[in-house]
């Protein structure tokens, strides 16, 4: 194979072919019995609200999880290729990694202080 | 861009005496050269095949060793030893009735489930499974492929995995599927950053993101030797990424019925099972490609006959002891562990695990760095052994500082624990709160010397008991409370 990545695209295509197979037969199999209650948000037996909690939407708490997953997140990103070129980068690359994960440390140390990692 | 590019050669020409050290390249080991596009096709049939079938007897496995270890018998009617549980399992949820509440937004609510299933094979194109074989007249490695980022497409294809539960949770349009894919996103974001950042030290040692090269790296000594502290981590996080017990806090079924998938119901739920464990089979199967030398055989064995038991199908038998022994892992705590409480993992993963792993991963890089003799060159003989001077230094500082960490944890821990244990005072005032609270064993209860009900005008004398003072301050004190 000269292009690498092609046979990760057969396993997507099995993988879906697959899944969308067995939905796609149990959708065609399976009865359909209509009933109204049937098909309401399920609450477990209480009459349910018309909307999900909140309208549907999301608290802000989980807003701030998604930030700061992407700071630290770009931070391992960049940790990665330091890592895996180390032993051709030297000193320099070992003092630079030093000093970026303290300024990260910075802002982590920050976001502790103002409470970005108290759930409640 | 001018001045990273500067930056770099600058930094390439600073160890000018070490680059010798270095490997040619971080490209795979593994050779594909013989490896027509039809021959990359059955082998990705025959791991599908292999992943199907894994499913298939972990669910067994799992329910039949959770009901051994709960003293009772487990599934034993379909099948020999029940071995067709699963089977009989998936054959209901298909004739079962697939249900789409009102409320739900129906095209995403569909298609969740096809990307939670369908992300959740696609890791294993990178997992080598075996040695080189031969596989109708072609030399080819038993691995589908491999790509110079091999470890960081596995993170990448989980990240999307996450869309199918979020989704899932979103367009069910009720409030316990929100709520469990909400938690099940956040927490399997939080604990990705612990598991990238443990796989550092890794890449530090093998200098490569090529599974097979990491493979091939841990011939002399497998990683969970050097890299202990990031297998725990890899391990802990393996878990909550997963949502499997003590970490399945997405679908606690005492606080959130099913969460993410309450309202799927047929093949859709089974779509999201399917992926549960496939995911398993895949953070497993990394693990033992990154800490337990992959497919290699255990040391004892490898020696054997010059290594004949070391390579070619012999791999998939040593890769998949492995993968089962971390499978019998995950049944393991599910069978000893009672769930944690949300925001407790959320504390652990960020407080614990992000600082202690960085941590981790700076005293890897300076161990590293003076194994590779950027730290000076120095060495000195002890018992016949050379070692080198930096090494030995940058170990002895690293094992300090650890001490020193656990020794001022342990000294806070036990003044936490001083200052939180709680005396209870002898005599106490049962009406003191504003509403009756009962003795604590070994506690007597204060006698009220005069009894005033409804008596506003009887607290100004100072006979009155407690309990008036109570009734008539009690508004402020709710007041406060509130």
């Amino acid at each position: 194979m000269s292009e690498p990545y092609v046979p990760i695209l057969f396993m997507l295509g099995l993988g879906f072919a697959f899944a969308a197979l067995s939905v796609f037969t149990s959708l065609v199999v399976g009865p359909k019995r209509y009933n109204r209650a049937k098909l309401e948000a399920y609450e477990c037996g209480i009459q349910p609200s018309p909307q999900a909690a909140g309208g549907g939407r999301i608290p802000i708490k989980y807003y701030l999880t998604a930030m700061l997953f992407i700071v630290f997140d770009i931070e391992s990103v960049f940790l990665y290729p330091f890592a895996v070129a180390f032993n051709k980068l030297g000193l320099f690359a070992l003092v630079e990694m030093v000093l970026f994960i303290l300024t990260v440390f910075v802002a982590y140390a920050y976001v502790w202080r103002r409470g970005g990692l108290d759930w409640d | 861009m001018s001045l990273s590019t500067a930056a770099y050669d600058i930094a390439l020409s600073l160890p000018a005496g070490v680059t010798g050290l270095a490997p040619a390249n971080d490209n795979p080991v593994a050779d594909f050269s013989d490896t027509p596009w039809w021959v990359a096709l059955i082998k990705a049939v025959g791991v599908f095949v292999y992943l199907l079938l894994s499913t298939l007897l972990v669910i067994w496995f799992e329910r039949r060793v959770i009901g051994r270890m709960q003293q009772r018998p487990g599934p034993n009617r379909n099948g020999p030893f029940g071995l067709l549980q699963t089977l009989a399992d998936g054959m209901k949820s298909m004739l079962k009735e697939d249900i789409t509440p009102a409320n739900a937004d129906r095209i995403v609510y569909t298609t969740a489930p096809l990307i939670a299933a369908t992300m959740a094979f696609v890791s294993f194109a990178i997992i080598p499974l075996g040695g080189t074989v031969s596989i109708f007249g072609h030399e080819t490695p038993l691995q589908i492929t491999d790509v110079p980022v091999a470890v960081l497409l596995v993170l990448a294809v989980a990240s999307v995995g996450v869309y199918g539960i979020v989704l899932a949770g979103w367009s069910s349009g009720s409030t316990y599927p929100l709520l469990g894919g909400l938690r099940s996103t956040a927490q399997v974001i939080s604990y990705e950053i612990a598991m990238g950042l443990s796989l550092v030290a890794i890449f530090l040692y093998s200098g490569s993101m090529s599974t097979s090269q990491i493979v091939a790296a841990q011939s002399s000594l497998w990683y969970i030797l050097p890299a202990f502290f990031s297998f725990a981590v890899y391990v802990i996080t393996m878990v909550g990424e997963t949502n499997r017990l003590p970490f399945d806090l997405a679908e606690g079924e005492g606080e959130l019925t099913g969460g993410f998938h309450t309202e799927y119901s047929a093949m859709r739920f089974a779509m999201f099972y399917l992926g549960e464990y496939v995911n398993m089979f895949t953070v497993s199967a990394l693990a033992t490609t990154m800490f337990l030398g992959g497919w290699q055989a255990p040391p004892f064995i490898a020696a054997i006959g010059d290594g004949a038991l070391n390579g070619g199908w012999w791999g998939l038998l040593w890769f998949t002891i492995k993968l089962w022994m971390f499978m019998f892992f995950f049944v393991w705590l599910r069978g000893s562990l009672p769930r944690v409480r949300y925001d407790q993992f959320m504390r652990f993963g960020w407080r614990f695990l992000i600082p202690i792993t960085l941590a981790w991963v700076v005293a890897v890089a300076f161990i590293r760095g003076a194994q590779l003799g950027f730290l000076g060159q120095g060495t000195f003989t002890i018992g016949g052994r050379e070692l080198s001077v930096a090494t030995v230094v940058i170990v002895s500082i690293v094992a300090v500082i650890a001490l020193a960490a656990a020794w001022i944890w342990d000294d806070k821990r036990a003044e936490r624990e001083a200052a939180a244990e709680f005396n209870p005072p002898e005599e106490i005032d049962p009406f003191e709160g504003g509403f009756p609270v009962p003795p604590l064993p070994g506690q007597r209860l204060r006698e009220p010397s005069g009894l005033a009900v409804g008596s506003g005008a009887a607290s100004r004398e100072p006979v009155t008991s407690s309990v008036t003072s109570t009734l008539t301050s009690s508004p402020v004190k709710e007041e406060t409370h509130g």
